[in-house]
């Protein structure tokens, strides 16, 4: 048996049971972070705490919400809304917090193009970032399915078809998904178990790997600098600390972190208390019928890119660009054939590369919106065929990079 | 030697007892999600085809989804008879023929809106369109809207089972 001495504190005895000393060294005070960042390397921080409030606020709506075909609808917009005490708040920091994190998660990614932040052994924290991506999605899919309104039974019954894989007409696949003929009571049950247990748990887990995949190669700086971080910790715990190009990671690092958090949250809870509306659509406050289609099914603003390249093909093409879309982006690390981890603008044609993407992927955004007819119908499709070529000469792009 | 190889044994035994256990247990899990007998029950539903009025859009209801039921006017029978495609779609029940169908878009599940001076559908979720016997007539749809099994009987139909001319439907591939 291990040796325990007499506890001289409360510290002491806990140090001797869980290395609580040990482990605040390596998880914070000698966790290194390099100097030469900017406030886009908060967007991980911004993302957690936004994380922290959906699981919060998703835990009061749990406590009155109906996973039931006739009461779902009510128990949300009339219990939570109207009866519960404060039960707006939750539902709108709930509602405004899934919107929200989409877009920093979009920030968090372009931030990892721009600056390479995905190659030379950081390929694992891409790679688990991008599962959270899809996590992410299918959280907020399921989430969207259970206040059971038109937007939320007529997305389920477009998402779940995409499952019949068009022209193999897979429909014993899609009602095995919906455990009915129809999104019905099963469905609802299923998605409800999906988005308040088993995705959170598979989310909680990612995160876990997320970070740790952070932890060897460490996080990039904004100049593409390769740091030697043992040297630059041994210098600055010999008190070297204006010449070491790291600090640590707590509490120099996220008072910072924190700092950019702090101006986040002003502008969450503006979004909160005075434009909740923009993640509230107004379809959604009809009750969920299935013997009519809402005029224009649009999904939420950030699946709204995938969907354009879907929409415009015929649908066995379509399916397959839209799959296309979905996992191309795990690919990033291996397609870009250059070893250079630097920022895009240093990087000769990439910087065009990247920019294209980013503004195609604004346009594809901008036209799933609108109704699929003249100028809109086609400006989305060759904003689709640009998604698709761009990935397909990126190798080519990047392989005659020079090396920096 | 001898204790790595009675590991080795142990840890093959455990990894095919996990393994069947794995196997059973996601077969449990598969059927689990499977749709509940009562749901796949869910009865028949006869029409009453004496009913309808010509060029008059009627959405009866079978298995929780919509169905497209069309009179066709004496015009229309003519305009669809040029066309083997379009009057092969046609359901004759006594001497009238109607367009029977489920009212979800081929694509993805949409329902179809109809407007009669047209004599047309259109799906607004993507732009797809079908004429008056339900067959596409503009992308995305991949085909016409599908027709639900059924029976003739005398002036009624039975949807949900298999008669005749629908089991002929499906061998011609008019419907999946």
């Amino acid at each position: 048996m291990a040796h325990f001495t007499k506890a001289t504190s409360l510290h002491d005895w806990l140090n001797q049971r869980l290395a609580i000393d040990t482990l605040r060294r390596v998880l914070a005070t000698e966790y290194w972070i390099p100097k030469n960042i900017n406030f886009l390397w908060a967007m991980g921080m911004v993302l957690a705490i936004t994380f922290a409030f959906l699981l919060v606020s998703g835990i009061f709506l749990l406590m009155y919400y109906q996973p039931n075909v006739d009461l779902a609808f009510d128990s949300v917009n009339y219990t939570i809304m109207q009866e519960v005490g404060y039960g707006w708040l939750w539902r709108h920091v709930h509602g405004v917090a899934a919107s929200v994190v989409f877009l920093v998660i979009y920030i968090h990614m372009f931030t990892g193009i721009y600056y390479g932040s995905y190659k030379n052994g950081r390929e694992m924290i891409w790679l688990s970032g991008m599962l959270l991506f899809v996590a992410f999605s299918a959280e907020a899919f399921s989430g969207y399915m259970l206040p059971w309104g038109q937007m939320s039974y007529w997305a389920g019954m477009v998402i779940t078809n995409l499952f019949s894989m068009g022209g193999l007409h897979m429909d014993g696949l899609v009602e095995w998904i919906r455990g009915d003929y129809v999104p019905g009571q099963a469905f609802l049950n299923r998605f409800f178990m999906l988005h308040v247990l088993l995705i959170p748990l598979a989310i909680l887990g990612l995160i876990g790997l997320h970070f740790g995949a952070l932890r060897i190669p460490h996080v990039n700086n904004q100049d593409g600098e390769e740091i030697d971080f043992d040297a630059e910790a041994k210098k600055y715990l010999a008190g070297d600390k204006a010449n070491s190009k790291v600090i640590r990671f707590m509490n120099d690092f996220m008072s910072k972190d924190m700092m950019v958090v702090g101006i986040y949250l002003i502008f969450f809870f503006y979004l909160v208390f005075y434009h909740y509306d923009f993640a509230m659509d107004p379809v959604n406050f009809d009750p969920a019928n299935g013997l009519k289609t809402p005029t224009h099914i649009y999904p939420e603003w950030y699946f709204l890119w995938s969907y354009e390249i879907l929409r415009p093909f015929s649908t066995n093409v379509g399916l397959i660009a839209f799959a296309f879309a979905q996992v191309i982006f795990f690919l990033l690390p291996f397609l870009d054939r250059s070893p250079n981890a630097i920022p895009a603008s240093r990087r000769g044609l990439f910087k065009y590369w990247f920019w294209a993407m980013l503004i195609d992927m604004i346009i594809l955004t901008a036209m799933g919106k609108v109704p699929p007819a003249g100028l809109f119908s086609a400006i989305g499709f060759y904003a689709a065929l640009t998604f698709i070529g761009l990935w397909i000469i990126l190798p080519f792009v990047t392989k005659f990079e020079k090396k920096v | 030697m001898k204790n790595n190889s009675r590991r080795g044994f142990m840890g093959k035994a455990f990894g095919a007892v996990a393994g069947v256990g794995a196997v059973a247990s996601l077969y449990a899990m598969k059927r689990s999600w499977d749709p509940l007998p009562s749901v796949k029950a869910a009865g028949f539903t006869t029409l009453d085809m004496s009913a309808y009025q010509e060029n008059e859009l009627v959405t009866e209801k079978w298995r929780g989804k919509p169905i497209f039921v069309l009179k066709q006017s004496a015009e229309m029978v003519k305009k669809a008879q040029e066309n083997p495609k379009d009057i092969e779609r046609l359901i004759k029940v006594g001497d009238a023929y109607f367009m029977v169908s489920i009212g979800l878009c081929t694509h993805l599940g949409c329902i179809p809106g109809y407007d009669p001076d047209e004599e047309s559908f259109l799906c607004a979720c993507h732009g797809g369109t079908y004429d008056y016997t339900g067959e596409v007539t503009k992308a995305p749809p991949p085909r016409g809207l599908d027709i639900p099994p059924f029976k003739i009987d005398g002036m009624k139909l039975v949807l949900g089972e298999e008669g005749p001319e629908y089991k002929k439907m499906k061998e011609t591939g008019v419907t999946l």
